[in-house]
């Protein structure tokens, strides 16, 4: 029996509640939609930035190397294996020394870490060719966060204090050659750049790197030709920012949870009125012969059918909106306090399984919640029901 | 005389109210036949309504026994009860009972649809005779709410003969209808008593039916009080 054109034709049959419960229902969509392909969008471009101005196509990272610890900078130099020399000399890969140091700026006191670069590199996104020696202070970059907390401008001066291979500590001029506009905090919080060559020398490590970051879509040389270098793929070094876009992503959730809920309660509301008002009905539907559990099926169906008529208005009129959107972007110039790695617009990315897993996300939900004041059908007497009464 | 096709015996159905036992149908026993037209007359609260829910199978009895067309409505499952209503049973009420959002051809439509073996075509040719006998096949598409009192029994008197049941229960059918429209219907009720051999129940209280009526079963708290045919 047509069940779902019965269930229809009732729900259509309530007028002007029903489609402002679908309505509030179709909002719940386009902003669920929303907020996902901007989330994917969001991810996306912080995961390209990152891979771009640091993580490269991977990196190798000598043995002693754990960036959650910079005490074990002092430990973590070596020579390069000969293979990763190699793809450094024929422009796949560019070594990177890390040594802790700290940094007297306009009164400041900082720790932070000291990072050589090959000055002629290409592979991300460090302007390197600013560390060109002009005779004086050693040229240095900084990101802008960093410019920021240490009080420095391009052009000024502070002092650098490091220790050297054989622990005896040594200073220096550097000046500000360049402050990157970068929105990726690895290489920007607490990092200077300078030179790889200047670097090796006043540390006394002569040919020795901390990591090296290969080329994007170079093919990196496996297993012992590595030597104890420790290949860090993508995925691997991308973990970080993915499980702080994980928590954002939380934190978004919640906004369209309440949307959500809303929209649940006005469809769990309905439901109950339903039941209450149409008491009268069902008890004639029973004398007509129809089974309780048909009954239960047509009032849960005609519930959780608002999902789909909220699916036809989000197609309606989300999906130009949502166009719009995706052609425009979405402003990030003050959101800087997430610490994300992001460009001033985001474009949000939707795929097919963001909309699909909104979809029977929210049908589920709605089902859900249709099926639950249905429950009491199943108790309803039919003598009570066609006198109007619920037992 | 036709086929017995309602047996009741010795039945009682009591309604607790808190402390005290109400017997709405204080042990009675009546037999049916095929092709009656009859009424079970009384006051308000005799038990009218009660009796013809148990023998719809809309309700069970406290104690005793109800066969109706072979079944016996107590040892019925929900499921089976719902069978033999929607095959045998029409019902039609006092209020007329009609459902708001469908049609009045969907609403006619609605007790065949609840029978999977009715194909679409057959559907359409009994709405539409169902229709004819009630003198409204101009208002197939109409609402209910666009008809008078008198054409939504009419509706409701072809919805519950649309299946040709062998047994139609009216419950005051008239009760809310002017002289005019109770003429009306019970016309109808009785061509198609003849016409289907469709046995009628009635429950009433009013002039205009009983006066139609070939058995007259009159019912005072709950008991049967008298039982004349003609
Ligand atoms: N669900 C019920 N609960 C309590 N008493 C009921 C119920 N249904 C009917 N009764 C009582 O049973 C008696 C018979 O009712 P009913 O069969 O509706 O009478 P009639 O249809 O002749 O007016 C009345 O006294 C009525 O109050
Ligand atoms: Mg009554």
């Amino acid at each position: 029996m047509p069940l779902f054109k019965l269930a229809l034709r009732n729900l259509l049959g309530g007028g002007l509640r029903t489609w402002l419960n679908a309505f509030i229902l179709s909002v719940s969509f386009v902003i669920i939609i929303g907020c996902q392909g901007l989330y994917k969008g969001m991810a996306r471009q912080m995961e390209h930035l990152a891979v771009g101005s640091y993580y490269g196509g991977g990196q190798y990272w000598q043995a002693n190397y754990d960036p959650f610890d910079t005490l074990t900078l002092d430990d973590a130099h070596g020579r390069l294996p000969d293979a990763l020399q190699k793809m450094s000399a024929a422009g796949q890969a560019v070594p990177v020394l890390k040594r802790q140091a700290t940094l007297y700026a306009q009164n400041r006191v900082l720790n932070i870490t000291l990072n050589g670069i090959k000055q002629e590199q290409t592979i991300i996104d460090i302007p390197t060719a600013r560390l060109r020696d002009t005779g004086h202070a050693i040229p240095a970059i900084i990101g802008d966060a960093m410019a920021k907390s240490a009080g420095l401008q391009q052009g000024d001066t502070a002092v650098l204090r490091w220790r050297n291979a054989h622990g005896t500590f040594d200073a220096n001029e550097i000046y500000i050659a360049a402050i990157m506009n970068t929105q990726v905090g690895v290489i920007d919080q607490g990092q200077v750049w300078i030179a790889l060559d200047v670097m090796q020398k006043i540390t006394v490590l002569p040919d020795e790197a901390t990591l090296v970051i290969t080329a994007q879509g170079s093919a990196p040389p496996r297993g012992a030709d590595a030597g104890n270098w420790v290949f860090r793929n993508q995925d691997f070094l991308l973990t970080d920012e993915r499980n702080m876009m994980t928590s954002e992503y939380i934190e978004g959730g919640i906004m369209y949870a309440v949307f959500l809920f809303l929209a649940m309660l006005g469809i769990f509301d309905t439901q109950i009125l339903a039941i209450y008002h149409r008491i009268k009905e069902m008890g004639t539907m029973l004398a007509l012969g129809i089974t309780k559990n048909d009954l239960i099926w047509i009032f849960t169906l005609e519930g959780a059918l608002h999902s789909l008529l909220a699916a036809g208005l989000a197609f309606i009129y989300g999906t130009p909106l949502l166009i719009w959107f995706d052609r425009i972007g979405f402003s990030m110039a003050d959101m800087d306090q997430f610490g994300l790695a992001l460009g001033d617009t985001i474009y949000p990315v939707f795929t097919p399984g963001i909309i699909i897993g909104t979809a029977i996300l929210i049908f589920a939900l709605t089902a859900f919640v249709s099926y639950l004041p249905c429950r009491r059908i199943a108790k309803l007497n039919p003598t009570d029901a066609l006198r109007g009464k619920i037992a | 005389m036709g086929e017995t096709i309602i047996k009741i015996q010795n039945l009682i159905r009591s309604y607790q109210m808190g402390s005290t036992t109400l017997n709405a149908l204080n042990n009675v026993t009546l037999d049916f036949t095929t092709g009656e037209f009859t009424g079970l007359i009384g006051p308000s609260g005799s038990g009218k309504t009660t009796l013809l829910n148990i023998i719809g199978s809309l309700d069970l009895p406290t104690s005793g026994s109800a066969e109706v067309l072979g079944r016996k409505i107590e040892t019925l499952s929900p499921k089976q009860a719902a069978v033999l209503r929607n095959f045998e049973i029409g019902f039609i009420f006092q209020t007329f009972n009609l459902l708001p959002v469908y049609t009045i051809y969907e609403n006619i439509e609605f007790p065949l649809l609840l029978q999977p073996q009715l194909k679409t075509p057959q559907r359409r040719e009994m709405v539409r005779q169902a229709l004819e006998w009630v003198g409204l096949a101009d208002r197939a598409g109409s609402m209910p709410k666009q008809l008078s009192g008198g054409q939504c029994q009419r509706v409701a008197i072809a919805r519950a003969i649309v299946k040709k049941p062998r047994l139609v229960l009216a419950d005051e059918p008239t009760a809310n209808l002017d002289a005019q429209n109770s003429a009306n219907i019970m016309e109808i009720m009785l061509k198609l008593n003849r016409e289907l051999n469709t046995t009628f129940i009635f429950s009433t209280h009013d002039e205009k039916v009983i006066k139609h009526l070939r058995r007259k079963i009159k019912l005072a708290d709950g008991q049967v009080v008298s039982d004349e045919s003609i």
